[in-house]
């Protein structure tokens, strides 16, 4: 029997640890090499994990994750440059997703990006999020092109908790009880047992939910109070992957590449229409011109017939005619079916197209889905 | 009813009776895969040589090829999989069996381990 592992190891460089590393194998979890470090695949089963998640709350350790502070005049219009959302119009304590794009419009990365308040993270103006295994490609090529007044600030000893589910907003405010008023997409500066907490009301899960910056020194205590609580149970990379698969967002390295751009990826919402109008950003011509004659191909989702999932990598056909790849797939807990996404050439790429996938030279029955495929249940105002 | 169990450093066993031997994946490899949500098998007819890809495994991380043990002819394979693939998790070395062989060459049994030395064998991992 051999293992066709999908966590690769990105650098060949020795596996680092993280903050938790000790509590999670304390935790029973079983550790494999993502991005770079030791984290936890699964502790009691994906099956388990994903479902406690969709019913109850679940703590997610995402520390491999790039926690990055920008200061310093002109800011705003220094990341404007380099990333094609608004930052002039964010508000303090208000997030927004967003990516690097390259000259070419590729996508290098995707982040999430908010403006601070009340002095967190030393008065820092802006607080960003990247994915672990391109943080240090990230940095750098932010380094080259912001301007000397701007200071990065990459924040590696800090920690990143996620607690994701319907029962996350009651279980965090039997801590800090002041959490409760945030909604989707707005954070701020909470204070717990003399620590000091960046919470933001969001996650990729699909459900309601926070992720939480603190110190790394200080993990072991937040993450053990959150589980002492019926309603959390520590969660692994494994059940991570399926839930946002089931939420239809997207994995950069597998949904998102350099080879795919912004329209395309049809993640148009992150480029408010001033953006879209004024340009000056880097990658801003591709995303016009995607925008005027259409992407040569988009991302989509597929529900499959019968059980049998299709992976990354898969090829898939209408009729005899090759016009798309699957870029993440896997068994969807919550719906009991494999579910998949992937490139689809535009002409087939309509919800409901009936299309084929090849697996291991089997052509399998799928059709081009509305996502996500399990409805987001994020806190918005009512 | 006792039959002759083998295992390979491949996790998978086979019971051996007569000149027909059940092959399955034991259950430190279920536990390795996690959740199984699917297990591809073998046409009947099938005739496999020694290390052939004769199955696959999909758990709900990944998909895992299982090598054919031994040489031989697929005679049967587990149906019960087909509806119930999580067989493999709850019972891995008896109702979660994949299929069934005739052998074609008995000699290779020999390189095999029992039970004590594949427990030995998983203990070093």
């Amino acid at each position: 029997m051999s293992g066709t592992d999908d966590v690769t190891h990105i650098e060949e460089l020795p596996l680092q640890t993280l903050p938790l590393d000790a509590w999670h194998r304390d935790k029973g979890a079983r550790m494999v090499g993502f991005a770079g470090y030791h984290m936890p695949i699964q502790y009691e089963g994906i099956m388990a994990e994903h479902g406690w998640t969709r019913e109850h709350a679940g703590l997610f350790d995402v520390s491999h994750m790039g926690q990055l502070t920008f200061t310093g005049e002109g800011v705003d219009a220094a990341l404007e440059h380099l990333l094609p959302s608004d930052i002039k119009g964010l508000k303090p304590f208000r997030q927004r997703y967003s990516m690097l794009l390259d000259d070419e419009g590729g996508i290098l990365d995707d982040l999430m990006v908010s403006r601070l308040g009340d002095g967190a993270f030393d008065g820092a103006d802006i607080y960003m999020v990247v994915n672990g295994a391109t943080k240090y490609d990230d940095i750098g090529w932010m380094i080259e092109h912001l301007p000397d007044e701007v200071t990065m600030n990459h924040m590696d000893e800090q920690a990143l908790l996620a607690l994701q589910g319907p029962q996350a907003g009651e279980a965090l405010a039997s801590l800090i009880p002041e959490t409760a008023d945030l909604l989707f997409m707005q954070s701020g500066l909470f204070t717990w047992r003399g620590v000091s907490l960046w919470i933001s009301r969001s996650g990729y899960t699909g459900e309601d939910g926070f992720e939480i910056s603190i110190p790394g020194e200080d993990a072991r205590l937040l993450a053990d109070a959150l589980c002492a609580l019926p309603q959390v149970k520590p969660i692994g990379l494994g059940a991570r992957d399926s839930l946002r698969l089931e939420a239809g967002l997207p994995l950069y390295g597998h949904d998102l590449t350099p080879a795919v751009s912004t329209i395309a990826a049809d993640l148009g919402f992150a480029i408010q229409k001033r953006r879209r109008e004024e340009g000056g950003f880097i990658g801003h011509a591709r995303v016009m011109k995607e925008l005027a004659d259409g992407p040569g191909a988009r991302r989509v989702g597929l529900r499959i017939d019968g059980r049998l999932p299709a992976r990354e990598g898969a090829r898939i056909f209408a009729g005899s005619v090759e016009v798309g790849e699957v870029t993440s797939g896997g068994f969807a807990p919550t719906i009991g079916a494999p579910i998949a996404m992937g490139w689809v050439s535009t002409p087939y790429s309509a919800i409901d197209t009936a299309l084929e996938i090849d697996v291991r030279g089997k052509r399998i029955a799928a059709v081009v889905a509305p996502m996500p495929f399990v409805p987001h249940r994020y806190r918005r105002k009512p | 009813m006792h039959m002759s169990r083998y295992f390979t450093d491949e996790h998978e066993w086979i019971d051996v009776e007569g000149e027909i031997a059940t092959v399955g994946i034991t259950d430190y490899a279920q536990e390795q895969l996690g959740d199984i949500v699917f297990v591809e098998l073998p046409a009947e007819g099938t005739t496999f040589e020694k290390g052939d890809d004769a199955a696959v495994v999909e758990s709900v991380k990944a998909a895992s090829d299982v090598y054919a043990p031994i040489s031989g002819e697929v005679v049967e394979t587990n149906s019960a999989l087909e509806d119930e693939p999580a067989l493999v998790n709850s019972d891995a070395e008896e109702d979660g069996w994949f299929f069934k062989l005739r052998l074609t060459d008995a000699s290779e049994l020999e390189g095999l381990m029992n039970e004590a030395a594949y427990k030995k064998f998983v203990a070093s991992l």
